[in-house]
């Protein structure tokens, strides 16, 4: 579930607003994005992964917080890591065409 | 393509409009484009990340067109799937899928390079895929409304033209005319929050069948998926890895990803927590498991569990008829409806063409999207030139089964206040989510489940629906009601256990039963069978 829009790393691009598919998030005028529907979201990381400022931060859990402060987060380099791991952002190659896709699927019996 | 604003209604008109922006809706969309069609696609949520398919990778069911390995592909899950699909259907959407994804590549999909040095196109994943269609679905002029969903379909004496909405973000309505609708709006999972899935209501087939469109299948709708109870990540293809524990270590005899799912409802229901760890995953596999679903370590990553080591709770979340098969009537190879100017593809649409009443992994359903897509786009493109010039024109009326009043009537309309949408969905999913009602059923579950199912619809389609943003929730709602009841009407009619469809009191295969059966009305069901059609497959 859908815990922090962090105010420091936010760049105000209002992506998020845009691509959540439950419409959790609401724009406001010159300023962060807000939470404005939290029970709506339906965990599916999406913002996070499209957020080009690595500034959002999805609770495993579908119907829990993590109770994390921002700083702890960041601590844990948690805020952007599903980003890094697909390989999304500048300098970065998705992973959509690692070589171990290709070896997955002749190692695993369909 | 022409658009005004009356009032604060945005009115637009095209040939095709297409319900969903998911891989069907999008490959629906590009492909009525090609074929010289204006195109508006209304989602939802946004083309690109809504939907099953857009957070996690899937297999896709490409092969090679050589007989001997196209024979094997039709043959894996024929018998699982009951012997229901089609074997004229089954090789039309191998060649569709095998064009598709070769397309996909000349497209700027990046495949993997597999080890002997070819590209590999058995998969997909989910991000990248759906951003891409999004970017070609527009390059292709298609005019895409976000955040739209479509509350009902528009028709006239001739058949539907087009579908009216509203925008979950400002508010306003919205009202497309158009020659030719797809519906391509995805199953229903009821909103589990299995991965993706709860925009996937049920809201097509409801709007379908108001038009006065048939299901097929929807007694294939029980599919649950594996997942960690902390999670909404519902990949259950990497469980084939794991073993089953209870609290104390000891292994849940006959527990498993597959045949074994059963076991762990089974022990759900007695209360009995299960475990799961990927303990039969070699060392050397992993980091390949790791890049294949990314998302489907993020959970644990986060939870500082890991999965190859650790024991960790599971559950099952309900997939309905997103894993299931069942959907939309489909009645000719244009997969059209029986609805003149109705069309239906991907999950909307019944699989149970390619995959009777089972599907495995995600393969069959990602090359389904992308088949039927196609062929629904093209379809209702060439419908929509048939008509000529001015089919965008035609008078057309809302077809919503409880009136849909516009903002500002609707206190003077209501005496008592309206039943909270929340409160019809708890009761519809009281009767959907129990193992002990869906997966495991029985004649006097199912029976006892319909009373109040029946008396949720005929609640909800008495109160009329006020547009705003409570009206979307309140066709959710209703949708998942009237799914629900077709589900169950259907379980109740076959009297064996065939594919998914697990009936308690008749647990094995009827050979009499080797047929479809098709659902139709919404305050009456009716079931009938129909015989499924072409040559079957040979084994």
């Amino acid at each position: 579930m859908i815990e922090l829009i962090s105010d420091a790393r936010c760049v105000q691009c209002n992506l998020c607003v845009s691509v959540c598919p439950t419409n959790v998030f609401d724009t406001v005028d010159n300023d962060v994005p807000v939470i404005a529907r939290q029970n709506d979201c339906q965990t599916c990381f999406m913002c996070e992964l499209y957020c080009p400022a690595d500034a959002m931060y999805v609770a495993p859990h579908p119907d829990r917080l993590s109770g994390l402060s921002e700083a702890e987060l960041e601590q844990a380099e948690l805020l952007g890591g599903y980003r890094e791991k697909v390989g999304w952002g500048p300098g970065r190659t998705s992973i959509s065409s690692h070589a171990f896709l290709a070896q997955l699927a002749k190692r695993s019996v369909p | 393509m022409s658009s005004r604003m009356q009032g604060s209604t945005l009115q637009l008109e095209a040939d095709v409009l297409v319900i969903g922006g998911g891989p069907a809706g999008a490959w629906a969309a590009l492909t009525a484009a090609a074929k010289g069609s204006n195109v508006v696609l209304a989602d939802k949520g946004f083309c690109g990340s809504s939907g099953a398919t857009a957070p996690s990778g899937t297999g896709v069911w490409y092969v090679e067109p050589e007989a001997r390995q196209r024979q094997e592909a039709k043959m894996s899950r024929y018998l699982m799937g009951g012997r229901l699909a089609e074997n004229e259907w089954m090789d039309r959407v191998l060649e569709q899928t095998y064009e598709n994804m070769n397309r996909l590549g000349g497209w700027g999909y990046s495949f993997p390079v597999d080890p002997d040095g070819g590209i590999f196109r058995r998969g997909l994943q989910g991000p990248e895929y759906m951003r891409l269609m999004r970017k070609l679905v527009k390059r292709a002029g298609v005019k895409i409304l976000d955040h739209s969903p479509a509350l009902e379909l528009l028709a006239d004496e001739h058949g539907v033209g087009g579908a009216a909405g509203v925008s979950t973000q400002g508010g306003d309505p919205w009202r497309v005319t158009a020659g030719a609708v797809v519906i391509a709006t995805g199953g229903c999972a009821f909103l589990s929050k299995a991965l993706g899935c709860n925009v996937l209501t049920g809201d097509g087939y409801l709007m379908a069948a108001e038009a006065g469109a048939e299901m097929s299948g929807m007694e294939f709708s029980n599919a649950y998926a594996i997942s960690p109870t902390f999670s909404s990540v519902t990949k259950t293809a990497y469980y084939r890895y794991a073993s089953f524990y209870y609290e104390d270590g000891t292994v849940v005899e006959g527990a498993g990803s597959t045949k074994g799912r059963s076991v762990i409802a089974k022990k759900l229901l007695e209360n009995r927590q299960v475990y799961a760890r990927l303990d039969q995953a070699p060392a050397d596999l992993q980091p390949l498991l790791r890049v294949g679903q990314t998302n489907f370590f993020l959970p644990f990553d986060r939870m500082g569990i890991d999965p190859f080591k650790d024991m960790f709770p599971v559950t099952l979340r309900l997939e309905g008829t997103v894993r299931g098969t069942g959907g939309i009537h489909i009645v000719d190879e244009t997969c059209a409806t029986k609805v003149p100017g109705l069309y239906a593809a991907g999950d909307a649409a019944t699989r149970e063409l390619i995959c009777g009443g089972f599907t495995g992994g995600g393969s069959h359903n990602a090359a389904w999207a992308m088949s039927s897509g196609s062929f629904a786009g093209e379809g209702a493109a060439y419908y929509a030139k048939s008509l000529g010039r001015h089919a965008a024109k035609r008078e057309v009326h809302g077809l919503s089964s409880a009136p849909i009043v516009s903002s500002g009537t609707y206190g003077s309309l209501q005496e008592k206040p309206p039943i909270a949408a929340e409160e019809y969905i708890r009761a519809v999913q009281e009767e959907v989510m129990p193992y002990d009602r869906n997966l495991f059923r029985t004649d006097e579950g199912l029976r006892d489940s319909l009373q109040r199912l029946d008396g949720v619809w005929k609640s909800i389609r008495q109160e009329p629906i006020h547009l705003d943003y409570q009206a979307v929730k309140k066709r959710e709602a209703a949708a998942m009601a009237a799914t629900a009841r077709w589900m169950y009407r259907s379980a109740q009619a076959r009297t064996e256990t065939r594919g998914m469809h697990k009936r308690v009191d008749y647990p094995e295969l009827d050979e009499t039963q080797h047929y479809r059966l098709i659902t139709s009305g919404l305050d009456e069901i009716s079931v009938r069978a129909q015989r499924v059609s072409g040559e079957a497959v040979s084994l």
